[in-house]
């Protein structure tokens, strides 16, 4: 018997992982009696043994969203699949340092449904709300956006812009580095053997503070960013700008962390002369590809304009407008 | 055989009911093919080219077939060569040479997905493995994709057998041009000559999938005395019947065809794929086989419509009279000839009344899947053309630019360059309507604009037969042989069977039957399910009513001539002088054992007459000049339908119809590599519409009858889908000055155009 009749958006999608039996087991794949296991273990330390001991022949499982079509596909043939879901660290969102800090395993809309969160970071919800349909967006997660490593994952320009912190853990133990480092390269991450991320960060913020995330899509939703622009910046009494943070998606091999970018509204009132150099900079920094999503061309020009406008976003929330 | 319209009151037609099969499909109940499923089934999967073009040297399967698990295994060894031999199969004609071909390559591949071997394995995954155990030696040719390319003397040749059909004298090198045809009327040199204006320009679109949601599937089981059960998602199961008949080199008796629900088809499921290989790995394996297709074999493998180069030249006088037209339409037909060229270039100016006309069109193979009709096939794509340079010239004239083309428009007695001479239409009456909607006279704002396009469409109405059963208890079973694509079919057959017996519509229950219980049905094409279903079905129960009649006259002992049906009853005729007691349907049928058995109408006709339909739309749109994005402020249909049957579903027509030229118009494109393979074949990178992408659509319903059917139906289907790439063009110029003449209109294109738009105006 369910103790709560919740509904709510975030259970969308979810229906099954309320009666789910987390049992491991064995599935035969073809006739070559070729095995995968699955395994869901309950604590970060047995998780970190089964990665560990899988010699990279195992995939964590947090929502499938991308693993499971990546699979299907034949692009990839995991021998074990790791589910982190009955971790409690990867499942929790909980205040900390006047910050917030949420599991690797949370979904999407868990983090969009959640108030506090959603209030104190609303450009990191503006790009989490983009990740597919809503009821993609029951099962996917930010951990697994971010560990999916994709240069177009919509949550991840909006958590560098924003200093998001990602805790680690590993055969070696435990370490913290900032969320930009963790993409090496499209399906690459900087992790090490048998390492897996366990949460994220989201930092206290300045009195002024206001970020946004906007992306571009052909389509005005269920689809990749051609490009996508993360602003995170702090206002000072006097409306100069005095912190901020720029990143952008899909226009290199991994998110973009862009410091010019950022200087060029630091210590200026974010007036239409600094958010052209914003924009700018923020062009000159893309090396892009050019692919059947956009050509190279386009997405340097559009990166400025998602860049500025992203920008034009944040001031208005750092300055309470909206 | 047509039936004249006939005025009368309505109690039925032309109102809202639901639909019979609605129910099922919202609650999940609805069975569609790859819901079936037969006991001891196996899964079939099927091996494609990697390569575009390409001589296949040798085929090893010996690796797969050990594999524990397989059952069967086909390849080109296990299907005859076909001679050419030509058929139609919807609005296109195919050739059974190359049908044979397609379904599984024999000397060459032609393009990236082209079926090479399929297996047969006790599951998917065993299906899979096999495949991967399968060796094709191939030795890779040069290929071609775009049409302008390929119709270059030096380009890589598809079929060293084609020759250009429709030159003379007769070429002597082979060619990618399988066929040219020319359309001509009066003289262009006389009609140039009275021009003020002339303008000529060049269009390019590129291919686009049907996009429907159920990829094709089907189930088929082959029984050791030879009998074939097929249940498969088709338009047309009769035509699947006949073609496997051919294909498989069987008797068409002994193949029973089961169209199950449909989700979708809009052209794209006239052809057979991957039945002839279930029937050929159930008949080896004698198991029935069960073959689904991936969204990426759909997209490499099946369907689309043509990608095309487009050249118009029109001439007009100042006062917006247009006094030359000349078209040059170049259509990639896909890896074997017979695209919708042949219609395109019949509908590129049947809008308009015109004395000096010209078409020329190229039928043209490709290193891409064949090519399948879609919705108004060819149509669009030729009226892109046309419709923007109508709006050059109405705009350069100072002309209004639905007032230029009333003009110009074609009405009763208008003579077509094609042949016929036009019947009573509707096409001044839906510019006029556009005119007056109040949405033509919205306000826009900065960076926003108007379109206006025109459509028009043929429709069919061919073989179709049809049967209505009076049921004991005085219901009506009403068996249908037009497969209803989802559009509404089944309802609208049923209201126009239960109007006529003067019974309600919850009284008829209309079932799409298989093949063994009709007469061959032409497939649901041409937009011809409501007017030659609906004729079929009307007569149907004529021919039932008909039979009542008789059959109370015998029962009430007087003259058959004395009874005649009305108000679901049968009654005294009027004049006859003889009275008795009326009998109603529930009286008749609670008899009719006992007085000379059950009562059935049947009806077997060819129908003829349809009325064509025309359409004329508005949209409206905003342009983001610094990213190039579209977006659809609004969009206004008014289209001619003869009369709606079911207004609902005729709006529906018109929505889904926009929505597919929307997408056609905005993002949806074939991406390949220079290798020759495809490099989106997916819906997250083969970009259709989402719901978001779309404005609500203001639909507006126009009613000239045709006079050739019982209840004045035209076909409504096919024409919404013809003017939206042009009228969204004609919106996106006036919104920003910028004129498109390649589609998509995606971000990158537009954007890249206002730049050299802008680069243009400074070097001025």
């Amino acid at each position: 018997m369910l103790a709560s009749h919740r509904l709510s958006l975030a259970w969308i999608g979810r229906g099954v992982e309320i009666e789910r039996k987390f049992v491991p087991c064995t599935i035969k794949k073809g006739s070559e009696m070729i095995e995968m296991r699955y395994e869901a273990p309950r604590t970060l330390k047995a998780a970190v043994a089964l990665l560990a001991a899988a010699n990279g022949r195992a995939k964590v499982l947090a929502g499938g969203t991308d693993l499971l079509i990546q699979m299907r596909s034949g692009r990839i043939d995991p021998e074990l699949l790791i589910d982190v879901k009955c971790i409690p660290e990867l499942r929790t969102i909980a205040e900390e340092k006047g910050g917030y800090r949420f599991g690797a395993a949370v979904s999407a809309m868990e983090l969009v449904e959640h108030e506090g969160l959603a209030r104190m970071w609303p450009g990191v919800i503006d790009a989490v709300k983009l990740i597919g349909s809503i009821q993609v967006k029951g099962r996917a997660t930010v951990g697994g956006n971010l560990c999916n490593a994709s240069p177009a994952a919509d949550s991840v320009p909006a958590l560098v812009a924003a200093g998001a912190l990602a805790r680690i853990i590993g055969p070696g133990g435990r370490r913290e580095v900032p969320v930009e480092e963790i993409p090496a390269g499209p399906g690459l991450t900087s992790l090490r053997a048998g390492e897996m991320v366990v949460s994220i960060l989201l930092p206290k913020r300045p009195q002024r503070s206001g970020d946004a995330y906007l992306r571009f899509t052909p389509r005005t939703e269920m689809d990749i960013a051609v490009v996508g622009a993360g602003v995170n910046l702090t206002l000072n009494a006097k409306g100069v700008c005095s912190r901020a943070r720029v990143s952008l998606g899909a226009v290199a091999e991994r998110v973009l962390l862009l410091p010019d970018a950022a200087a060029a509204l630091i210590g200026q009132r974010v007036d239409a002369a600094a958010l052209e150099r914003l924009a700018a900079a923020a062009s000159a920094a893309c090396r892009p590809i050019d692919d059947k999503r956009g050509t190279k061309e386009y997405r340097i020009k559009v990166a400025g304009v998602m860049a500025r406008r992203a920008a034009q976003i944040a001031v208005k929330r750092a300055k309470g407008e909206v | 055989m047509t039936v004249k319209y006939q005025e009368k009151p309505l109690k039925i037609v032309g109102t809202r009911p639901l639909r019979p099969d609605g129910v099922d499909k919202v609650t999940g109940r609805a069975r569609y093919a790859a819901d079936y499923n037969l006991p001891g089934q196996l899964i079939g999967k099927v091996l494609r080219s990697p390569h575009a073009h390409a001589r296949i040297k040798s085929i090893d399967t010996s690796k797969a077939a050990a594999l524990p698990g397989v059952k069967a295994l086909v390849t080109r060894d296990d299907f005859a060569d076909m001679p050419v031999e030509y058929a139609a199969s919807g609005e296109l004609t195919i050739n059974f040479r190359d049908v044979t071909r397609n379904m599984m390559a024999r000397e060459k591949v032609f393009y990236d997905g082209h079926p090479v071997a399929a297996v047969a394995a006790t599951s998917a995954s065993i299906a899979r493995e096999a495949l991967k155990l399968i060796k094709v030696e191939y030795e890779v040719l040069p290929h071609v994709i775009d049409v302008l390319e390929a119709m270059k003397p030096d380009a890589p040749l598809l079929h060293e057998h084609q020759f250009t059909d429709g030159v003379t004298p007769k070429p002597d090198k082979p060619s990618n041009v399988a066929k040219r045809m020319v359309f001509a009327l009066g003289s262009l040199e006389e009609g140039f000559k009275q021009a003020d204006l002339v303008i000529e320009r060049e269009f390019n679109t590129k291919p686009v999938h049907q996009g429907y949601i159920e990829p094709q599937a089907c189930v088929a089981s082959y029984t050791e005395d030879g009998q074939v059960e097929l249940w498969t998602g088709t338009q047309g199961h009769f035509v699947f019947r006949a073609q496997l008949a051919k294909v498989l080199q069987m008797d068409v008796s002994k193949i029973r065809v089961t169209a199950t629900e449909l989700g979708g088809g809009f052209g794209g499921k006239n052809n057979i794929y991957n039945e002839p290989l279930a029937i050929a790995l159930s008949r080896k394996s004698h198991r029935p086989v069960k073959m689904v297709m991936t969204r990426e074999e759909v997209f490499r493998a099946t369907g689309p419509t043509s990608g095309a180069n487009v050249k118009i030249k029109m001439g007009c006088t100042r006062d917006g009279r247009i006094t030359a037209a000349d078209a040059e339409l170049n259509f990639q037909a896909g890896a074997f000839a017979g695209s919708s060229v042949g219609m395109a270039s019949m509908c590129t100016f049947t809008r308009y009344d015109l004395d000096n006309v010209r078409v020329v069109g190229n039928d043209v193979t490709v290193n891409r899947p064949k090519v399948a009709a879609y919705r108004a096939p060819g149509a669009p794509i030729a009226v892109f053309g046309v419709e923007s340079v109508i709006d050059e010239m109405a705009r350069k004239l100072g002309i209004d630019p639905i007032d230029f083309r009333l003009k110009n428009a074609a009405k009763e007695g208008t003579q077509t360059y094609y042949g016929p001479t036009l019947g009573p239409i509707g096409f001044v009456e839906t510019l006029n309507r556009a005119k007056a909607h109040p949405n033509y006279r919205l306000p826009l704002g900065p960076d926003q604009g108007r379109g206006i396009a025109t459509g028009f469409w043929f429709n069919i109405g061919k073989e179709t037969s049809s049967t209505v059963h009076v049921n004991e208890d005085g219901t009506v079973t009403l068996i249908i042989g037009i497969v209803d694509v989802a559009g509404g079919t089944r309802a609208t057959m049923a209201m126009m069977v239960a109007e006529e017996f003067g019974i309600d519509y919850d009284k008829v229950r209309p079932v799409v039957g298989d093949t063994s219980a009709l007469g061959f049905n032409f497939i649901t094409a041409g937009s011809r399910g409501t007017f030659a279903g609906g004729m079929a079905a009307v007569l149907a129960a004529r021919d039932a009513m008909e039979k009542l009649c008789r059959r109370v006259a015998r029962i009430r002992d007087v003259p058959p001539e004395a009874v005649a049906w009305k108000d679901g009853r049968a009654q005294p005729a009027e004049g006859s002088g003889t009275q008795f007691k009326p009998m109603s349907l529930e009286e008749i049928a609670r008899e009719a054992g006992r007085t000379g058995g059950t009562i059935s109408g049947h009806s077997e006709i060819n129908a003829e007459g349809a009325g064509p339909g025309f359409g004329t739309h508005i949209a409206d749109v905003e342009v983001d000049r610094e990213t190039g994005s579209i977006k659809i402020l609004r969009y206004t249909i008014v289209q001619d339908v003869g009369k709606a049957i079911h207004p609902a579903y005729v709006e529906g027509q018109f929505e889904g119809g926009a929505v597919q030229g929307i997408g056609w118009a905005l993002n949806e494109e074939y991406v390949y590599g220079a290798d020759g393979v495809l490099q989106n074949p997916g819906f997250l990178d083969y970009r259709v519409p989402v719901a978001s992408d779309v404005p609500f659509i203001d639909s507006v319903i126009v009613e000239v009858p045709n006079p050739n059917h019982p209840y004045g139906v035209r076909g409504c289907g096919e024409v919404p889908i013809i003017a939206p790439m042009a009228a969204i063009s004609n919106a996106v110029e006036n919104a920003i000055g910028v004129r498109l003449r390649e589609q998509p209109m995606s971000p990158p294109r537009v954007l890249k155009a206002i730049e050299a738009a802008a680069l243009a105006t400074t070097q001025d």
